[in-house]
């Protein structure tokens, strides 16, 4: 039989009515198109899901969605959300976030959620600058970047967020570009249904600081390797990677971070029986 | 107990020796037997820098009344041997009629101990351990205590038997004897150390340290979450929350620092379910940014500042109560929240569970300012009421409205919190000023009206009574807070058996400070005795800075780790009132 599906939800569903504050043109309107998107497909219902950020033009995206969102501190959503979802498993966790943000004053937790493995779904739109303070290098900036704070470039190797993801045992890893909003949502959805920790780089251009960015639409391709669930050969991958390449590299096998909730609720008398020295009897 | 004329009610033993002699299993036997025969006291232990082995002892305080503070001279010392003895010589004076107990093959009496004078008895612990199969010489040592204690020896061998029956019935048997051994070695000539009984027999005690009980406290409350970082001298209020919380239904989650647990906290209370995480003074500080945003954001959260010497490292092991100031003015921006100090090691219990309601019920960050004096302390208590704080964090049930304002103005300043997963609630809480419906915002109207709101949510809420421990009627006050309470407590009693009376204003509620009640408190007051363990004197300042103090003050204070002593309180107000 071939009745049409109807799916209970549209993108729209998942947007809310507030407008962005991001420049025109800037990659992240398309990042929201393909989460919106994404979830939709997925049917899961705005008050269902969750979107946890930090501090950042990106980070902005929680509240210009129509799910839960939490617009915390600079570099901590990881954390909050970690929190969020050991607390509340029946939650979808989306967790967005910068390469400032994320990488930068966040980078610790990038490293712990990886190996933590949380089922949560880790989205960083990456335009290899600080857009909200206004031009500065990150740490996936190039070297010979030339803004205010560093003239003539940092100097420094950029940091490779999908090198550090697969090191550190993220589950799933992936790189987008936001301008292929089809194949963006198509990853989004794979990475929400995958086990564990998943990380989605998405490359999102900066039109106001990066406008060389503008290009990225001609320079990114296809990953010339398939996906793989080998992390050998995902890591050979990513040795010939020139930072452009696209696609699903990494879909891991690892358990997923269990917390040891037991069923039992009220217990309190066994509890605090471990504290009670009985009188001494009286005979 | 049968009990001569000169029982005294209060009994302070050191137990000292090598590491791995087993003077901290001895002490612990000890206290929990006299728990058993329905005393009270505390122990804390004093080990060496090292992390593991080196010298240990046990310090224990005997009381036949509730007791909250340590010992500032010792009755009996007992040396299972010498060894780095002299390291423990200034922690643990003796009193003048004191009496050491010594095995003399472990070498001669450290000078500074031979030379006050005190009455030296020799026992050969060792020899006799070796005459009992399986002997160990810290359980003659523990026998030698009771027998000079005059303690029963079943309630020893009810703890014994608790705690050893899992190695065996021959270790206990081997406990039984050492302890028997030892009794029997207690001459008649040896001055005896009995204790009165109890003031008030009660249900049985509990053994608790301040830690376990802020933990217990914080499940009490609710919480069903924590998330930490290990820090010296919290970290055992984790350990217990651990399986405490998976078998009440919960969890905690180690995080890689104190960034993250707190933002874990965040994460799970915003998520619905209360939560905690504990720390010491570094910690705090770490996480003090998104403690603003927990305020700004109106989620509930409970931290517990097990506060240590400051600053930076500091003193890790010994107490102070010098994060006052952090946990009070910490924020930037304006960002009221609440500060509780536990009283005592049961008020631990209390006072944790009291912050969660507060938490939960403001839906606003809590700080409990607990202290390594607390914390680590083994105490035994009356076995705790069962508290039951009403107020519960006011939900959105969703259903039918138009727009949900997650932070509408309400008359109390407390607007209902939507849980994620209600339809209908969906918002985005945010650190950023925002409007009542929560987006960003940076209007004059938006910021003035939230702020307004998260102040009055806070300065007009019911604390009911908690707000401090007020005790007895004098123009003469001592005005103190959290651990430093069972000091004066102390002193006070010490006094009044002296016919002075002193009157107590112990504050538990720190911030808000109740001016009102604290100026009523105050009423008809000559002179107050301002009283705390910080260098710079924070809380003198603090009362300075919310009201003016309605008479002739002192102020009494000193950084740790030499904690105040009762004795040096007696001092200050028998000086006071001679002068
Ligand atoms: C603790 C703290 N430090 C610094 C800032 C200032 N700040 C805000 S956003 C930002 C960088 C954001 O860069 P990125 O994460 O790349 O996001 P983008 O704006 O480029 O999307 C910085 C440094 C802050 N908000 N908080
Ligand atoms: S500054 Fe850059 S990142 Fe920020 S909104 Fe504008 S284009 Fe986007």
């Amino acid at each position: 039989m071939n009745a049409p599906q109807t799916k209970p939800f549209k993108a729209g569903d998942y947007r809310s009515d507030l407008t962005p504050v991001w420049c025109p043109g800037c990659g992240d309107f398309h990042v929201l198109m393909s989460v919106t998107r994404a979830l939709a497909e997925l049917g899961t219902a705005p008050q269902d899901v969750a979107v946890i950020s930090g501090i950042g033009c990106s980070s902005r995206i929680p509240a210009y969605t129509n799910c839960y969102g939490f617009h915390g501190v600079h570099g901590r959503s990881l954390a909050l959300a970690t929190g969020l979802k050991v607390a509340r498993s029946d939650l979808t966790v989306m967790v967005m976030s910068g390469d400032g943000d994320g990488f930068s004053i966040g980078g610790n937790h990038f490293l712990h959620a990886c190996r933590r493995n949380v089922d949560l779904t880790y989205i960083v739109m990456d335009n290899r600058v600080y857009g909200m303070t206004k031009g500065q290098p990150s740490p996936t900036t190039e070297p010979d970047w030339d803004s205010a704070l560093s003239p003539g470039g940092t100097g420094l190797s950029p940091f490779h967020p999908l090198v550090i993801a697969l090191a550190s045992g993220a589950n799933f890893v992936a790189r987008e570009f936001s301008g292929d909003i089809k194949n963006s949502t198509r990853t989004i959805i794979e990475a929400i249904k995958h086990p564990g920790f998943s990380f989605v780089e998405i490359l999102s251009p900066c039109v106001t600081f990066r406008p060389d960015e503008k290009e990225w639409k001609n320079t990114v391709h296809k990953a010339s390797v398939d996906e793989t669930d080998d992390p050998a050969r995902a890591a050979r991958r990513i040795m010939t990677d020139d930072g452009m390449n696209v696609g699903i590299l990494y879909r891991g096998n690892r358990k997923p971070y269990k917390a040891h909730v037991s069923d039992r609720i009220d217990d309190m008398a066994a509890l605090e029986s471990e504290f009670a020295i009985p009188p001494a009897s009286k005979t | 107990m049968t009990t001569s004329q000169t029982a005294s009610e209060s009994v302070s033993v050191a137990i000292v020796g090598s590491g791995g002699a087993g003077a901290l299993t001895a002490g612990s036997i000890l206290l929990a037997a006299c728990g058993k025969s329905g005393l009270y006291g505390n122990m804390n232990r004093s080990v060496g820098p090292q992390i593991r082995g080196g010298e240990a002892a046990a310090l224990l305080r005997i009381c036949s009344h509730p007791v909250d503070c340590m010992s500032e001279s010792y009755d009996l010392l007992i040396a299972i041997d010498w060894n780095n003895a002299d390291r423990f010589a200034a922690e643990m004076p003796l009193k003048p009629d004191g009496l050491v107990i010594c095995d003399p093959e472990s070498g001669e009496v450290p000078d500074a101990i031979a030379k006050t004078g005190v009455s030296i008895v020799e026992v050969n612990m060792k020899d006799l351990a070796k005459e009992v199969a399986g002997g160990r010489e810290n359980m003659i040592a523990l026998g030698l205590a009771a027998g000079v204690m005059g303690l029963p020896i079943e309630s020893l061998m009810a703890i014994v038997s608790a705690k050893l029956s899992d190695k065996g019935e021959h270790i206990v048997e081997a406990g039984r004897n050492c302890i028997e051994a030892g009794i029997a070695q207690v001459s008649s000539h040896a001055r005896s150390l009995e204790i009165k009984p109890p003031e008030k027999q009660g249900d049985g005690r509990w053994l608790i340290t301040g830690n376990e009980a802020a933990g217990l406290g914080a499940v009490r409350g609710g919480v069903r979450f924590a998330a930490a970082y290990p820090i010296t001298p919290a970290t055992e209020i984790l350990e217990w929350l651990s399986p405490a919380l998976s078998k009440t239904g919960g969890a905690l989650v180690q995080a890689e620092d104190e960034l993250s647990s707190i933002n874990m906290i965040i994460g799970a209370s915003y998520g619905g379910r209360a939560s905690v995480t504990a720390t010491s003074g570094p910690g705090l500080a770490l996480m003090i940014e998104s403690i603003g945003l927990a305020a700004a954001s109106e989620v509930p959260i409970v931290v517990v500042d097990v506060m240590r010497g400051g600053p930076s490292t500091g003193i890790p092991t010994k107490s102070e109560q010098s994060d006052l100031n952090i946990a009070v003015y910490g924020c930037h921006g304006d960002a009221p929240h609440i500060v509780v100090a536990p009283l005592s090691v049961a008020d631990c219990l209390f006072s944790t569970q009291w912050a969660v309601h507060l938490a939960e019920a403001m839906q606003s960050p809590a700080i409990v300012l607990s202290d390594q004096s607390l914390g680590q302390a083994h105490v035994l208590i009356d076995q705790p009421a069962n508290v039951a704080f009403l107020a519960q964090r006011k939900i959105f049930a969703g259903g039918q409205v138009e727009t949900y304002n997650r932070y509408a103005l309400t008359a109390d300043g407390v607007s209902p919190m939507a849980i994620p997963g209600t339809p209908g609630g969906q918002y985005t809480a945010d650190g950023l000023t925002h409007s009542q419906k929560g987006t960003p915002s940076s209007k004059k109207s938006d910021h003035q009206d939230q702020l307004d709101k998260r102040r009055d949510k806070i300065a007009n809420f019911d604390y009911g009574n908690h707000w401090a421990d007020v005790e007895g009627d004098s123009d003469m006050v001592i005005v103190t807070w959290g651990s430093m309470t069972g000091a004066a407590r102390e002193a006070i009693r010490k006094l009044s058996a002296e016919g002075v009376s002193v009157k107590l204003v112990a504050l538990r509620l720190i911030a808000p400070f109740m001016k009102d009640n604290f100026l009523k408190a105050l009423e008809g007051t000559r002179r107050i005795l301002v009283l705390e363990q910080t260098h710079s004197g924070q809380f003198h300042q603090y009362l300075r800075a919310q009201c003016d103090l309605p008479a002739e003050v002192r102020h009494f204070h000193r950084p740790g780790p030499h904690l105040i002593g009762p004795e040096e309180i007696c001092t200050q107000i028998r000086d006071w009132i001679s002068a």
